[in-house]
């Protein structure tokens, strides 16, 4: 059984009058632990495409089986639990919360999902040390460089440990040699059995991958 | 997410504003000390005028011929209808009751007062030697009115001071003869300065045994009597005591009214208590409109955290965690100036005491409660529309938004 599964996707937007495909009637299916890039020009879709994976979005037909389980049909709040214990998000522009430290920002979803302190703060301390972030536990993100934003971003994706991260241009913001220690750093976590999807339009990025869905116009073009 | 996180996340959400924190505790502060000093100064004029009254006498209960209400069919109303004299014997049956400690009858005139070729017109309290306690007269010469029979006066007379003054310049009063209509009368005392109460001007009054009084004015009926009960919690059975009496001398007609200082002081009560209640309304508009400000700080605060929502929905929070999130928020900046307000009202109530020893400006427990609560209210009340939006915010366009 995939982990994920779409079948007749659609997304359409409207635009005033007009209305915009994002994605039209796309199927696909993502084994556990597998590694895609999501890859195409601006608006064609992937974006939306990972809203959609990340139960942030909802499709206007197709359905969506995360696990065996049909997830379009859920509830929000049903949802956001499905979002707080199985998905990851890693963001372009990082998305800390400015006025929170680094170690509250790590254990911002532990807080969502009212895990006990005592627990959380143990499960922060061991992500601050396996990011080398030790150091900065009580630095606020204006304080930290890129780098070490996203690596608390990471930190905060992972510490639920989901089933999958998805990440929207995680190394966008940073330059070549950070987002080469970032990338690093999510394929390792992808090695230990992680579900990684990445959207990018950097080419590099994407041929790191083992699998490459392109996108066009809210089709997808090539997989593989 | 656990209740002590929602607080302590929108404790941070706070602090992390400190400007916008301050000002919205100022405003909501402002409200709720407005309360408090207000209705600290109405409820002192209350205060105030209700000891003024006090220094009248205390426990008095007053008696009026007269009927001022009907109470159902009595026979002797059948028989007559006209109010029998309230005399002086009616007075001095009064002075047997348990619940009555001292009584004075009165009987008020006005009459020429002359003494040494110099002439004015006075007011005549025609009354008892009992009069000077129950209306806490003191004299600033001689003495008051004997203990005599009340049937048989003596021709003595205690002046006001005013008239003392105009009749006799600086000198003193005392042994001096006066005319008092066509009867010469002895001056025994000189009262001190007092002012008006009970509508007569005890400055301008020439005070003489009742009996002569009615004499002088041809007539056998009393104009009040004043009863003073042993002690504030017999007034209500020195009322009844009276009553009854009064009404068997009557031949079993009630004829007379009794009031009671207190129902005087109760209309006061309430007067003022209006008077305070409004007071405090007009003050918790101040309050609205802190609440209004509440609501519109946390809008412009939903806006600024739009992406933060976002965030907050994709790292799986649910509508209900951020719609919480945002009211303990809204709470705690209303609770907060709530609290800074009544120190503040509690300091400008102490400054106008400070200011106005004799005046009691004391914020009364009910308005402190009402502005709390209303402050605490209005503020979550507005933060719910706010906290509404927050929750319902679309977490992708929410964070795409920088």
């Amino acid at each position: 059984m995939p982990q994920i599964e779409l079948a007749g996707i659609e997304r359409v937007f409207r635009l005033g009058d007009s209305e915009v495909h994002a994605l039209r009637t796309l199927d696909l299916a993502v084994a556990a632990g597998e590694y895609i890039a999501v890859m195409g020009p601006s608006g064609s879709g992937k974006s939306t495409l990972l809203n959609l994976l990340g139960l942030l979005d909802r499709p206007n037909s197709g359905t969506y089986r995360l696990e065996g389980r049909d997830v379009t049909t859920l509830t929000a709040d049903e949802q956001a639990q499905v979002r707080r214990e199985r998905i990851g998000f890693v963001f372009q522009s990082f998305h800390l919360v400015p006025r929170l430290t680094a170690a509250e920002n790590i254990g911002l979803p532990m807080m969502l999902a009212g895990i006990a302190p005592a627990e959380r703060s143990r499960r922060v301390d061991q992500a601050l040390k396996d990011y080398g972030l030790a150091s900065r536990a009580d630095h606020r993100p204006d304080q930290l460089s890129g780098g070490q934003r996203q690596r608390v971003a990471i930190a905060r994706a992972t510490i639920m440990r989901p089933a999958m991260i998805l990440a929207d241009e995680p190394t966008g913001n940073l330059d070549r040699a950070t987002g080469e220690d970032v990338m690093a750093l999510l394929e390792g976590l992808n090695a230990g059995g992680v579900t990684l999807i990445v959207v990018t339009h950097d080419a590099a990025l994407g041929a790191r991958a083992r699998r490459r869905l392109l996108m066009e116009d809210g089709l997808k073009v090539e997989d593989g | 997410m656990k209740p002590a996180d929602k607080l302590r996340f929108a404790l941070a959400a706070t602090t992390g504003y400190p400007l916008r924190t301050a000002l919205l505790i100022l405003a909501m502060a402002i409200g709720v000390a407005a309360v408090v000093t207000l209705t600290a100064l109405g409820d002192g004029a209350r205060r105030f005028v209700i000891n003024e009254f006090s220094a009248l006498g205390s426990n008095l209960v007053i008696v009026l011929p007269g009927r001022s209400e009907t109470s159902g069919f009595n026979p002797a109303n059948a028989i007559t209808g006209t109010p029998r004299d309230l005399t002086i014997d009616d007075a001095q049956s009064l002075t047997r009751l348990p619940a009555v400690r001292r009584v004075a009858p009165l009987i008020i005139g006005t009459s020429e007062i002359s003494a040494g070729g110099k002439l004015r017109e006075v007011m005549i309290a025609g009354t008892t030697s009992q009069y000077a306690e129950v209306r806490r007269l003191v004299l600033a010469q001689g003495r008051f009115l004997p203990e005599e029979d009340w049937s048989r006066g003596s021709p003595q007379v205690v002046l006001g001071t005013t008239v003392s003054n105009d009749l006799f310049g600086g000198e003193p009063a005392i042994g001096k003869l006066v005319r008092l209509g066509d009867r010469r009368f002895r001056v025994v005392g000189v009262l001190n300065p007092i002012g008006t109460g009970l509508g007569m001007n005890s400055d301008e009054i020439a005070i003489v045994p009742a009996s002569l009084a009615q004499a002088m004015f041809n007539s056998n009926t009393l104009f009040r009597i004043l009863i003073e009960a042993r002690h504030r919690d017999a007034i209500e059975p020195a009322k009844v005591q009276v009553l009854r009496q009064l009404t068997e001398r009557h031949d079993g007609e009630e004829d007379v009214t009794v009031i009671t200082q207190d129902a005087v002081l109760a209309t006061f009560d309430r007067l003022l208590g209006a008077l305070t209640f409004g007071v405090a309304g007009i003050a918790a508009i101040s309050l609205a409109v802190a609440g209004i400000l509440v609501m519109n700080v946390m809008l412009v605060s939903v806006t600024q955290r739009t992406s933060e929502i976002g965030l907050l929905k994709a790292l799986g929070a649910t509508g209900s965690a951020i719609r919480d999130a945002f009211l303990a928020e809204a709470a705690m900046l209303s609770l907060a100036g709530a609290v800074v307000g009544y120190g503040l009202g509690q300091l400008g109530s102490a400054v106008v005491r400070q200011l106005y020893p004799t005046f009691p400006a004391y914020p009364p427990a009910w308005a402190v409660m009402a502005g709390l609560g209303t402050a605490l209210a209005t503020g979550i009340l507005f933060g719910v529309m706010p906290a509404r939006r927050a929750a319902r915010l679309d977490p992708v366009q929410a964070l795409a938004k920088r």
